[in-house]
């Protein structure tokens, strides 16, 4: 199998710290690190609404809002990001920690 | 996140200010992947009945925090106002009304308990609560689930 190699800075939980480095493969390699690869349609839908919603806003969308108009609800959410949505999402996209409360 | 962390937390009061502390708690530790139990019981069934659940407040009387005259509190009005306050400050932070934050926080898998015994002394069936809500248990059965958890009484 071929690999590139990827190099980008993570903070010490393994979230980006510039988001502006990622790039879809780096998504991925997060997801095989999460255990939720390979990612699926629904799972980019969320990645590109929340960077999309990050970039415009200037602040990581809460995952109130990601169920409320990514197009993806709360419970599909759970089943596409197991064990801990926020962590999950933020690491795929390339922010760091969110830190909301909601 | 350790994966056999687990929360358990009792909601025993039914004003608008004290249902937010557990609703919150539980869904953060849903979304920390944290196994979550919200067990409600006496004041706290308000929050989960159908016909009290969009009609909590916040009452100034008795509350230090409100920072007025205790007689002010009791003015007609006042609770009104407070709720009426207290909404669009929630509104404001992206949090969910009552109502919709049980939904959310049950989709979320966090389980949703009665107390029989308040249910009971308060005459509250099955059908008079919330969708969410996953049974009307007893003291003993809660403490089944709640094994292991760590136990919040709010």
């Amino acid at each position: 199998m071929l690999t590139k190699e990827l190099t980008v800075a993570l903070d010490a939980e393994g979230f980006m710290t510039n988001p502006n480095e990622w790039t879809p493969e780096i998504a991925e390699v997060m997801a095989a690190e999460e255990g939720i690869a390979p990612l699926n349609e629904r799972h980019w839908q969320v990645i590109n609404w929340v960077r999309q919603e990050a970039a415009s806003s200037g602040e990581f969308p809460s995952l109130r809002a990601i169920s409320k108009r990514s197009g993806v609800d709360t419970k599909e959410l759970y089943e596409l990001f197991p064990k801990g949505p926020a962590r999950k999402i933020a690491r795929c996209a390339g922010y760091p920690k969110p830190k909301g409360c909601i | 996140m350790s994966e056999e962390r687990k929360l358990a937390i009792i909601c025993s009061k039914g004003s608008l200010d004290m249902a937010y502390p557990g609703l919150v708690l539980a869904n953060a530790a849903r979304m920390m992947g944290i196994e979550a139990d919200l067990f409600f019981t006496f004041w706290g069934m308000d929050i989960i009945t159908k016909e009290k659940v969009d009609h909590l407040k916040v009452v100034p009387v008795g509350n230090p925090a409100m920072h007025m005259p205790q007689f002010v509190g009791g003015l007609p009005g006042m609770t009104d106002m407070a709720t009426t306050m207290m909404k669009k400050e929630i509104e404001k932070l992206d949090m969910p009304p009552v109502r919709e934050f049980l939904e959310m926080v049950h989709d979320a898998g966090c389980g949703v308990w009665a107390c029989k015994m308040a249910a009971e002394m308060m005459h509250l069936k099955r059908e008079d609560l919330v969708d969410e809500v996953d049974g009307i248990i007893g003291a003993m059965e809660f403490l089944e689930k709640a094994e292991g958890a760590q136990l919040l009484f709010i």
